[in-house]
């Protein structure tokens, strides 16, 4: 066969192009776009913790194991409890063993044993996936199975997630972890599968004082919502602009 | 086993004081390899062009060499992102549905790209080669010759014309691939910088310097593995002469290459010192503007990692081959050792950034502790451990010896190529 440079350069971009033609006609939509199409403007989920109610019993941990099926004895969990400890020497004592599951007994924390005079402060505070307006972990999936639904809640396509962790490495609130045994990207949803028929996420459901509560922030008569827009409510580590739909009631200086 | 076990990251951290409940070592040892192969391919074209774009004609040699050597390291480079991701089988997917807004998305695209621009550069600068072959084989007997002749005939792709105005065109369009290909080089390794550097939740990778720092220690570390390697290649040519009789070529061999390893020295050493500038000028900028996170980071750079950064890297890594390739009476043998070291800095660099980012708690109140696992007892532990970074390691060398049987790279005196 004689082919002339020419005709093969000639025949080489016509068969690049006669390849490349049918995929533009699909359309890359925008974040907005997307939104749109499946926009569901009644609903944003937010969420309200009262930090002054919450006993650190570690129910809410127990109760989200086993409603979202994530091992119960493996060390990372969609939600946990940190307990703070302020002593008289200004230090503050941090930990948050199993996520707080089985709850605090003892006045061990990371191996000090915490004389109780010394306390002058001490307070739990539990902790799940902002559902971020801005959310990180949506922008920096190279693949979008991670994704933000219209009423705001970011999920994780299990099908389609390839595992590289980038997500958890731009998540600021480490709520990301590699789930067990799909071997893929988990982190809390709102029990996103409970709220849309209308009930509650689990922890709020098994939590005794009313320490967590889930609200609608386009319904102004929901209650929750009334006492996120009317009362003091502070979020977690605004600085990172990820404007983040966790509300949190008695927070502290020291809450990491 | 306990389903304790197969929590990514729960093997080889250990956490000291608060750190989140999720927080592990996620990103391990294959992650550190990633920008040191990139690096190193990067680094090895850019020389590669400072004789095809920049006519360094004293670079010829090497220049060849480090072409090919770059495409033996491009699978490399690709490695360890496969051997990283939790779900391998799915790795075409950033291909097949790209989302833009991530820095990762672009790699498939970004890697393809350069690829193509070595393999097509290298392909003008051998066709020629790739042609007197097929000549010189044809009619030949032996399963060996009748089989080169086909691989060669492949390589070809069909164009024989070998006259002096097409070996022009080939000059030129090798040249001008050369000239797209160093921003490319510096695009892939400058946004495997970028990945880092864009992540807002770490404090010690966010910052606007990551991918330059990124792409001047590449190319450190690229130079520094060709002429390496060049003389390693070298010293066995002569080595071989010597022991046949061939006492003068010998000498001629080494001569050569003496006057290689020189000019390539102050390329070296002019990348050296931009690459160690701009980090200090990093770590001052944290130091002076103190944020919030400067305390842990303070805490990790000064103490827990004080041996890494400071001995291993900027020392034993910069100071020292610095100071060899400086002062006079520079021998071949001291040369090697402080390449070595180069090379040795450059990857406790990326180790210091990855396992480093990571070595303290998105809290800020704990630390992160990283046992690379040595003793494979599973697939992630040989894939995240000793054998996998090893593994990545030799690649490009048993590419090189199987490409360079095709594409001698390492011919002297004959004109091969341009």
């Amino acid at each position: 066969m004689s082919c002339s440079r020419r005709d093969f350069l000639k025949q080489a971009c016509g068969g690049t192009l006669a390849s490349v033609l049918p995929i533009s006609a699909f359309t890359f939509l925008t974040n907005e776009e997307a939104r749109a199409a499946v926009e569901n403007a009644n609903v944003r989920w937010a969420f309200l913790v009262d930090t002054n109610k919450c006993v650190g019993c570690g129910l809410c941990v127990k109760a989200c194991k086993t409603e979202n099926e994530i091992p119960y004895d493996a060390p990372v969990t969609r939600t946990w409890v940190e307990r703070y400890v302020i002593t008289n020497d200004g230090k503050a004592h941090i930990d948050s063993p199993m996520g707080g599951r089985d709850g605090f007994i003892d006045n061990v924390i990371n191996g000090e044993e915490i004389d109780p005079e010394k306390i002058d402060k001490a307070f739990f505070v539990p902790k799940l996936c902002n559902q971020c307006d801005n959310p990180p972990c949506v922008q920096v999936c190279p693949v979008g199975a991670t994704y933000q639904t219209g009423d705001g809640v970011v999920l994780v396509d299990r099908e389609w997630c390839i595992g590289c962790g980038y997500c958890i490495m731009a998540c600021p609130y480490g709520v990301r972890f590699f789930h067990p045994v799909h071997r893929v990207a988990d982190k809390c949803n709102f029990c996103y599968h409970r709220i849309t028929k209308g009930m509650n996420p689990a922890c709020v459901d098994s939590c005794a004082f009313d320490a967590r509560r889930i609200a609608n922030l386009r319904d102004p008569d929901d209650p929750v919502t009334k006492i996120i827009t009317t009362e003091r409510v502070a979020v977690l580590k605004d600085e990172y602009g990820t404007k983040p739909h966790v509300f949190y009631i008695g927070l502290d200086e020291n809450v990491r | 086993m306990t389903s304790e076990a197969v929590v990514h990251g729960v093997e080889w951290t250990v956490k000291e004081l608060f750190v989140y409940p999720n927080e592990f070592i996620y990103w391990s040892i294959q992650i550190v390899m990633y920008p040191y192969m990139t690096g190193l391919v990067a680094g090895a074209f850019v020389l590669s062009s400072l004789y095809h774009v920049f006519g360094q004609k004293d670079l010829k040699e090497i220049a060849q060499f480090s072409l090919v050597f770059s495409l033996a390291l491009l699978p490399a480079a690709g490695l360890p992102l496969l051997l990283h991701l939790q779900q391998p089988t799915r790795a075409m997917e950033p291909l097949l549905t790209p989302h833009f807004t991530s820095a990762i998305s672009a790699f498939g695209i970004v890697f393809t790209t350069y690829g193509l621009i070595v393999v097509s550069e290298i392909w003008f600068v051998y066709r020629k080669f790739f042609v007197e072959q097929v000549h010189e084989l044809k009619g030949k007997q032996g399963f060996g010759n009748i089989l080169r002749l086909n691989v060669y005939r492949v390589l070809t792709m069909g164009a024989f014309d070998i006259s002096e105005e097409a070996l022009k065109v080939d000059h030129k369009a090798a040249k001008i691939l050369a000239g797209i290909g160093i921003p490319v080089a510096c695009f892939l390794h400058g946004y495997a910088g970028f990945i880092f550097g864009s992540v807002k939740a770490n404090a010690l990778w966010m910052s606007p310097l990551m991918p330059v720092i990124f792409i001047m220690s590449a190319v450190v570390s690229g130079i520094a593995l060709c002429m390496l390697t060049y003389i390693v290649i070298m010293e066995w040519k002569a080595f071989r002469q010597r022991r046949k009789g061939g006492t003068s070529l010998a000498i001629e061999i080494k001569g050569a290459e003496t006057d290689i390893i020189n000019t390539a020295t102050k390329y070296l050493l002019g990348f050296l010192v931009a690459a160690i500038s701009l980090e200090i000028l990093d770590l001052i900028f944290r130091g002076y503007t103190a944020m919030k996170s400067w305390d842990i980071l303070r805490s990790v750079m000064y103490g827990k990692d004080f041996i890494n950064i400071f001995v291993l890297q900027y020392t034993m890594g910069n100071l020292v081959p610095f100071a060899l390739l400086l002062l006079p009476g520079r021998s071949m043998k001291r040369t090697v050792l402080a390449l070595l070291l180069v090379l040795f800095g450059v990857f406790m660099m990326r180790w210091n950034v990855v396992i480093g980012g990571q070595a303290f708690s998105l809290s800020f109140s704990g630390y992160m502790h990283y046992h690379i696992p040595i003793i494979p007892h599973s697939l992630e532990t040989f894939k995240e451990g000793l054998f996998g970074a090893l593994t990545v390691i030799a690649t490009p060398f048993v590419l090189f010896w199987i490409i360079n049987k095709f594409v001698p790279s390492l011919e002297r005196g004959e004109e091969v190529g341009h």
